[in-house]
């Protein structure tokens, strides 16, 4: 089981960054737990300045754009 | 070479729907198509050109530039980076902690933060291509001062005990970010190509509207107003008209791209040069929407000075305008 966060400030790409998460780990049969973390301090935090970021099992994977599905893909395995 | 798209709007408002130039409704029709045909093909052209070449900056180097780095020149650099980010209001929040929680003084962040929506690169080819390599200079000039004399009063009067007491103690326990854990930033033409697409859906995706709206404000404007109203009624004269044009941008909301072919209308139409730059500049950065946003970070307080500063700012800058600069 993966946790998975995206940290933004729900803007409509963080909302999609979430929903392609959730599609791809369905597609590959993955189990994990997403969550939107959208609370500033928390993402000061982590060191994030640009949204959408992904954090897999605490550990910050990427920032500033809606991540590919290669990427979510190698996360997830 | 944009004149080709006035020969298009002559084809489609005059030959094709058959308007008489010289109605009103004629005018307008023929203003809306020219320019939004104009605007659409030079975002499209621009913003994928610049951000090809603009691919390697993002904020976090900017960050990293500006950490313990010299006050004054501080201010400028925080307001050039400003003008050459693409801004998006749900990243300013990010923003600001990261450059606060990096020990940059909030006037610094602000000056950033304030001149990023006024100035941009789509804003400034658009006033280039609408109203001139002139009142295009000038337009960028007042920008980037109100942002850096923003930025120093803000300091001045230690605008970071305003701040959230979550921001104020990542503010004082800050120390300087250790760049070389950053990633590499030589990108090959394929990442860069793939950037500059992206970044082109995402700038179109969240401004197309806007030209829609703002272009067809500009071009009732320019129909439906009599040549002489505005500077009948607005004219330099009344010293009042600058303040009023402030207020008035407040309700109002919209992105540089939006607002200026409303000004190139106003413009044309004999609004004092002074006031119109105020009442477009309150529009884009004097917006409800996004000092809402700020207020995550900051106190009330702190939002209202700043909300002042920009108002009297703007309304400073449109009377200076409106005195030096007789159209």
């Amino acid at each position: 089981m993966k946790e998975i966060k995206v940290l933004g400030s729900g803007c409509a790409r963080c909302v999609k960054t979430a929903e392609l998460i959730r599609m791809t780990a369905d597609e590959c049969g993955a189990s994990v737990n997403i969550t939107k973390e959208t609370n500033p301090e928390v993402i000061m935090n982590y060191g994030v300045m640009s949204t959408p970021a992904v954090v897999v099992d605490d550990q910050l994977k990427h920032s500033g754009s809606i991540p590919d599905k290669k990427k979510i893909e190698e996360w997830l395995k | 070479m944009l004149s080709i798209f006035t020969k298009l709007a002559d084809w489609l408002a005059y030959s094709v729907m058959g308007f008489v130039p010289e109605s009103r409704l004629g005018g307008s029709v023929h203003f809306f198509i020219e320019d939004t045909t104009k605007i659409f093909f030079l975002l499209v052209v621009m913003i994928y050109g610049i951000a090809l070449i603009r691919a390697s900056l993002n904020v976090e180097r900017i960050r990293d530039f500006l950490a313990g780095k010299n006050r004054f020149f501080g201010y400028v650099m925080g307001s050039i980076f400003g003008a050459v980010t693409p801004f998006c209001s749900c990243s300013s929040i990010p923003v600001f902690l990261g450059f606060t929680s990096a020990g940059i003084p909030v006037g610094i962040t602000m000056s950033f933060l304030l001149t990023s929506p006024l100035i941009n690169e789509v804003a400034v080819l658009l006033l280039l291509s609408l109203v001139g390599w002139k009142i295009s200079t000038i337009y960028v000039f007042i920008g980037m001062a109100v942002g850096i004399v923003g930025g120093i009063f803000l300091d001045l009067i230690r605008a970071e005990r305003l701040l959230q007491p979550f921001a104020l103690k990542a503010y004082q326990t800050a120390k300087v970010p250790d760049s070389d854990t950053k990633p590499n930033s030589s990108l090959s033409i394929a990442e860069r190509h793939e950037f500059a697409k992206n970044e082109l859906l995402e700038i179109l995706e969240r401004v197309w509207k806007w030209v829609f709206i703002g272009v067809a404000l500009g071009a009732i404007l320019h129909g439906f107003v009599p040549e002489t109203w505005f500077a009948e009624n607005l004219g330099s004269g009344r010293w009042w008209s600058v303040p009023l044009a402030v207020l008035a941008g407040i309700p109002l909301y919209s992105n540089a791209t939006g607002v200026i072919p409303v000004m190139e209308s106003l413009i044309v139409k004999g609004l004092p040069l002074g006031t119109t730059l105020a009442f477009c500049m309150s529009t884009v950065a004097a917006s409800f929407p996004e000092f809402i946003l700020l207020k995550q970070v900051m106190t009330w307080k702190l939002l209202a000075i700043i909300f002042v500063v920009l108002l009297t700012s703007f309304t400073i800058v449109g009377w200076l305008v409106n005195a030096v600069y007789v159209l």
